[in-house]
């Protein structure tokens, strides 16, 4: 245990000296301030439509102020603060010739492997945490929106997903840099999974969905095939960690969402009904709605970890 | 007899694809000894050294290193065995006692202990002056003593050395190879050191092993290799020259 706590503490320090660490903080804080005070901003313009709303504190989380929301800008650019912190957490020490000596100690091996792990997922909690005290702080101070009890609880269920999500693209970064033993390959390689999976899959389910279950535009078409198009898209889509994520936060920070899917698979019934009833749906069922897309993700964050576990385990170390 | 040996391999074998780096390799080190590994660029001494310690895993044979299995009991024998590599890395922006305080730690050695152990260390090694000075700004000779002291800090039975004295200069070298001699004399640690310096591992080993191509072809004294290969007479010879005899031969 020593030995993982002690390279569990050595990684936090790393990261928290490190200038990457203060210039991604910096970002993050300066985008946080901008978002939350636009969308504080946006609220103030619309007190009528405020006063409607159950949760006007969510609302500072969920609504796009200027160009992208509190949450949709996790979505897009958490990954990179995974990414930043692992894409040279292994091969750097190899480059050093530290590894070596770091494994030669009495210690099991997995505590190197583990302790940079939790050292990275640490990191990030602690960011994120940050970010959300920062808006929360302008809530208060701007809207006077003071939170409810189960806002809080949704903010805090949002925050762990969020944990989940960035720390897979912190297991990506840390696989890659086992695998690759230079570092400028291992970030060029995650940065190119992250773009790929968070931008052109999406794309790609398109493609496909029209490819296969073609709805043309201009006449009228088969319920039917409208249905296999979309439906084809959401599986394609669900390959993309992003799209995962916003499915999985969708009705904890909105809760008038009340389904992850798109209104096309809604009869219009249904869709006047969902827009005429405005009421919230209640954490418990939110959370229902949400559970595949997080158990997916947590799922996938896990077995990355598995993976970058295996293969250093079984790796020999000779630098 | 038989308890003196400290390390003992029998058929050690480890090939990578069809490259045998190591190939049957029967050895004995004795405790209390100094052990010279010769051998040219890519005979398998850094190979056999990581097997010993758990770190590569055989292809086949037999190892132990204390009485333990060193793939089985990795942890035990990393406790008893300090290995300084070939081209020992520091993180570079810690200084010298803060690099010792980290060893210090993944040893379990308790706080106030390891300070007062990492004050002895810098005295033993020469560096109590640079203790507050960044690892970074090093000198090589430097760098390799501090790569001691981190293996010593654990109080290691058995020291294995992978070139301690590549690339230091004359002087930097003969120190290191005193501070060898003399940890082996005053605190009996077993050494087994690699080198190419014939001369500093005549110096210093009581015997060596030549290994060539994955295999050991000479182990004993050198004086017994001497006459071995050139059979008795008055003439000594030095390190170098049967070296090169059995070099040629292969
Ligand atoms: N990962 C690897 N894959 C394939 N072959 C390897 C690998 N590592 C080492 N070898 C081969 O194993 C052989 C032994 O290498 P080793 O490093 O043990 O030699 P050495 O005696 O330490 O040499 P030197 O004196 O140069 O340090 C070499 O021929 C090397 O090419
Ligand atoms: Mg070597």
């Amino acid at each position: 245990m020593h030995g993982l706590y002690t390279v569990f503490s050595k990684e936090l320090r790393d990261h928290f000296s490190s200038y990457r660490f203060v210039i991604l903080f910096a970002l993050i804080a300066m985008v946080s301030f901008i978002t939350s005070y636009m969308a504080g901003v946006h609220m103030k313009g619309n007190l009528e439509a405020l006063a409607k709303t159950r949760f006007p504190f969510l609302t500072l989380f969920s609504t796009p102020g200027a160009v992208l929301s509190m949450v949709q800008f996790v979505a897009f650019f958490g990954p990179l603060i995974g990414l930043v912190l692992g894409f040279d957490s292994i091969n750097r020490e190899r480059a050093d010739g530290t590894l070596i000596k770091l494994v030669s100690q009495p210690i099991y091996r997995d505590a190197v492997i583990n302790g940079k792990f939790l050292a990275g997922v640490a990191t990030i909690s602690i960011i994120l945490v940050s970010i959300v005290l920062v808006i929360s702080g302008f809530g208060l101070a701007l809207v006077g929106a003071v939170p409810e009890i189960e806002e809080i609880w949704r903010l805090f269920i949002f925050l762990l997903i969020s944990i989940f999500y960035i720390s897979f693209w912190l297991g990506v970064a840390i696989l890659f840099s086992i695998s690759f033993k230079s570092i400028a390959t291992s970030a060029l390689a995650s940065v190119a999974l992250w773009i790929f999976l968070s931008f052109f899959v999406s794309l790609g389910a398109d493609v496909v969905a029209n490819t296969v279950a073609p709805v043309d535009k201009s006449r009228e078409a088969e319920p039917a095939t409208i249905m296999k198009n979309v439906r084809i898209k959401e599986m394609a889509s669900l390959c993309s960690p992003m799209v995962l994520y916003t499915d999985a936060i969708a009705t904890i920070v909105d809760p008038m969402r009340k389904t992850t899917r798109s209104f096309v698979l809604m009869g219009p019934m249904e869709q006047v009904l969902s827009s005429r009833f405005q009421n919230p749906l209640p954490l418990g069922q939110s959370l229902i709605v949400v559970l595949p897309y997080v158990i997916a993700l947590i799922a996938i964050t896990l077995i990355c970890f598995a993976i970058s576990y295996l293969i250093f385990m079984l790796q020999e170390i000779r630098t | 007899m038989e308890a003196d040996k400290i390390i003992e391999t029998i058929n050690l074998t480890k090939t990578y694809g069809h490259q045998t780096a190591v190939n049957s390799l029967s050895l004995e080190v004795r405790e209390g000894e100094v052990f010279g590994f010769l051998g040219p660029n890519g005979a398998g001494k850094t190979t056999t050294l990581l097997m010993l310690l758990g770190l590569s895993r055989p292809s086949g044979g037999y190892s132990r290193v204390c009485g333990l299995d060193p793939l089985r009991m990795a942890r035990e024998v990393k406790r008893l065995v300090g290995y300084l590599p070939e081209n020992v890395g520091f993180y570079s922006d810690l200084n010298a006692v803060e690099s010792l305080e980290y060893v210090a730690t993944l040893n379990g050695i308790e706080r106030t202990e390891a300070s007062k152990k990492i004050h002895d260390l810098l005295e033993l090694i020469g560096l109590s002056q640079d203790g507050r000075k960044k690892v970074g700004a090093f000198s090589r000779g430097m760098k390799q003593r501090l790569g001691i002291a981190e293996v010593l800090i654990r109080d290691p039975k058995v020291l294995f050395l992978d070139e301690p004295t590549i690339g230091l200069d004359p002087d930097g070298a003969l120190r290191l190879i005193d501070l060898i001699q003399s940890l082996n004399r005053d605190r009996n640690i077993t050494v087994l050191v690699s080198s190419h310096n014939l001369y500093q591992v005549q110096k210093i080993s009581h015997r060596v092993g030549i290994m060539i191509d994955g295999k050991m072809v000479a182990e004993g004294s050198v004086e017994s290799l001497a006459e071995e290969k050139f059979g008795v007479g008055d003439k000594e010879y030095s390190l170098e020259e049967i070296y090169m005899k059995y070099f040629q031969e292969v």
